[in-house]
């Protein structure tokens, strides 16, 4: 099992439109991500509304675990994207 | 079935076309025996992801993008693994599909009301989910306006105003309802647009989707499958009525007799201004500036700032726009503000109150507006959020104008501030009021409160005559004052703004069309003759009774 923590940086945290490119981009893994808040309990990455059930705000502690291969280099990817202000960012048509 | 359904015609005119009925929030029947497991696992999971393929097909034909961007993220949410595989579970396990959705959803949207905040707005869009998911499981019409993608002759069971809101007089041809009387808000928004009507018509809801009707809204009838060159007649009549509705009030808002009300859009950036419903807007009556704050943990740079608000004068093209200053406050946190807890936030250091301890913050918020103003050479207007006191206002003014803008007003969202219009108005230069903070501290009513919605409805008299009041004080001044909020987008209020003495409409764009409509149905003094009919009603019925009565 791999694990990385990091921390949310959106400042309107995991709640709309970021919490549905966070799952999104899970989607498109070829691993299943799990991801935890804290030492909650660990939820499908891939869903929309397990995301959102995080209640993860701007700051949140996030783990996020996966096996196999390629699942280093997922997590990676999933982490740089919690780490940067989605919410600043335009959206796109 | 019969050839004919009988009603009260309350707006006259005769349209057909095929019917499409609104429907009710889906009622789950008793829990029904299960004989195969597996089928209704299937049934439950085809329902969802019927529910996405709709969602997604309503965010591609969106227009405005962050509306798309919220329809994708519900597709998402019909469809979402974690769900599909729980209701499937549940149904395995002897649930029928309605009842598996159901109970899945429910509890979804209990997590996200106990997570609170943000995440509680999440539990409306889960429930809507819920209401569409349980409808198609169950075989019912979908709750909510129809979509069938080709104009239609609308079936409901009653409509409320929020039902109306995105009802377009080119799409629906005509307007039945099973209950409601002459003095509904079915009738009222009819009239206003210009749409045939019935209503009392029972069995309006029986009638199959796709059924060819002719309405005759003078006569209170509705033919069922009708003689096709009666139906080619009256096409025909219909369509020279909407090409004359199309011809007659584009362009600039005014009433029939060519008073001008000026019809603006409310946008958070310049993407609101694209599109070709925004084109026909006279400019931007409320530009939100949070749009740029909220994601942030640091005060944006002044120059960053200026680019965003360059980009939207470009965006208007010429066009005024109305530029809010920063709107914050503890329901609204910003980290940089350093705003502590509050036990009651609508009351507390929020919108221009926030300057009295930030000031530097809105200084530099103003010379970024002013600097991207003049590189833009914009027609650019200032106002700012929560003014209550004429002190505030001045004070506002000196620094709006300090900063280099010619035009400096505020929002009315308090009583006080609509009580002391004219006091306001000695240091400003317009007015606009906000009617729904202006209802929630009038009716003292929170807005999130869905059980006190009777309390904000803004045909309340107390509303009214506030607004009212403002009207004269800005007549009296000289000066413009406009109305943002939802009450300027509903078409059969459009009259009673303009009989008030408001200026000025600022809505999102797709309401645009039919406000235009309902004014240029009106001279000036038929609305002023409406505004003081509505003014002296004792509650919202009576004032849309007033409304709706004829003149004289």
């Amino acid at each position: 099992m791999i694990t990385r923590k990091v921390t949310v940086a959106a400042s309107g945290g995991l709640h709309a439109r970021t919490a549905g490119m966070f799952a999104q981009a899970a989607g498109r893994q070829p691993v299943l991500v799990m991801v935890r808040a804290g030492h909650g309990k660990a939820v499908q990455a891939r869903s929309l509304l397990a995301v959102l059930s995080l209640g993860a705000t701007y700051g949140t502690e996030l783990t996020l675990e996966a096996d196999g291969d390629g699942a280093a280099e997922s997590l990676d990817e999933l982490a740089v994207l919690l780490s940067r202000d989605l919410d600043a960012e335009p959206v796109d048509g | 079935m019969a050839d004919r359904l009988t009603g009260i015609g309350v707006s006259a005119g005769r349209a057909a076309g095929p019917l499409a009925r609104m429907g009710a929030r889906p009622q789950l029947p008793p829990p029904g025996p299960v004989t195969d497991p597996a089928q209704e696992a299937a049934a439950a999971r085809a329902a969802l992801e019927a529910v996405a393929a709709g969602l997604t097909a309503r965010a591609g034909r969106s227009q405005d993008r962050t509306a798309a961007s919220i329809l994708e993220a519900a597709a998402m949410m019909a469809a979402d693994p974690v769900l599909l595989d729980d209701v499937t579970e549940r149904a395995q396990a002897g649930t029928d599909a309605a009842h598996a959705i159901d109970a899945v959803l429910t509890g979804h949207r209990e997590a996200m009301e106990a997570i609170g905040g943000k995440f509680a707005e999440r539990a409306t869009d889960i429930d809507d989910i819920r209401q569409r998911a349980v409808a198609v499981a169950l075989g019912l019409p979908l709750p909510g306006l129809p979509a069938p993608g080709h104009p239609y002759v609308l079936a409901a069971d009653d409509l409320a105003p929020a039902d109306t809101a995105g009802i377009d007089p080119a799409v629906v041809l005509g307007l039945v309802t099973e209950r409601g009387g002459p003095t509904s808000h079915t009738a009222i928004l009819a009239r206003a647009l210009g749409i045939p009507a019935i209503v009392a018509c029972p069995g309006a809801l029986s009638v199959p989707d796709g059924t060819i009707v002719l309405v005759d809204g003078s006569a209170g009838t509705v033919g069922l499958n009708p003689d096709p060159a009666e139906v080619a007649a009256v096409r025909h009549e219909a369509a020279g009525a909407a090409a004359a509705r199309a011809a007659g009030p584009a362009g600039p808002g005014q009433t029939s007799d060519g008073h001008p009300v000026k019809l603006m859009v409310n946008i958070g950036s310049a993407r609101d201004l694209e599109g070709a419903d925004a084109d026909g807007a006279q400019g931007a009556g409320l530009f939100r500036t949070e749009l740029l704050f909220l994601s942030r943990s640091q005060a944006p740079a002044e120059a960053e700032q200026q680019e965003m608000y360059a980009a939207v004068f470009r965006a208007a093209r010429g066009r005024t726009v109305v530029v809010r200053t920063l709107d914050a406050g503890a329901d609204k946190p910003l980290p940089f503000l350093g705003l502590a807890d509050e036990p009651n936030p609508a009351l507390g250091v929020r919108g221009l109150r926030t300057a009295r301890r930030q000031g530097h913050l809105l200084d530099a918020q103003l010379r970024a507006i002013s600097a991207a103003a003049a590189a833009e050479k914009a027609d650019v207007w200032v106002m700012a959020p929560m003014v209550s006191t004429a002190a505030e206002a001045a004070d506002f003014a000196a620094r709006v104008r300090g900063a280099g803008l010619p035009v400096a007003g505020a929002m009315v969202e308090v009583p006080a501030a609509a009580l002391c219009a004219a006091d306001l108005l000695a240091s400003l230069d317009f007015l606009s009021i906000g009617t729904n903070d202006l209802s929630q501290y009038t009716l003292a009513a929170d807005r999130m409160c869905g059980e006190l919605s009777d309390l904000l409805d803004p045909w309340q008299p107390a509303l009214l005559r506030l607004i009212a009041a403002c009207g004269q004080a800005a007549r009296a001044a000289g000066k413009p004052v406009g109305v943002c909020g939802e009450a300027a987008a509903d078409p059969a209020l459009a009259p009673v703004l303009a009989g008030l003495g408001i200026t000025s409409l600022s809505m999102s764009a797709r309401s645009l069309g039919p406000v235009r409509t309902a004014l240029a149905r009106h001279s000036l003094a038929g609305c002023q003759a409406l505004a003081a009919r509505v003014l002296a009603a004792r509650d919202p019925a009576g004032a849309r009774a007033a409304a709706l009565a004829p003149a004289g």
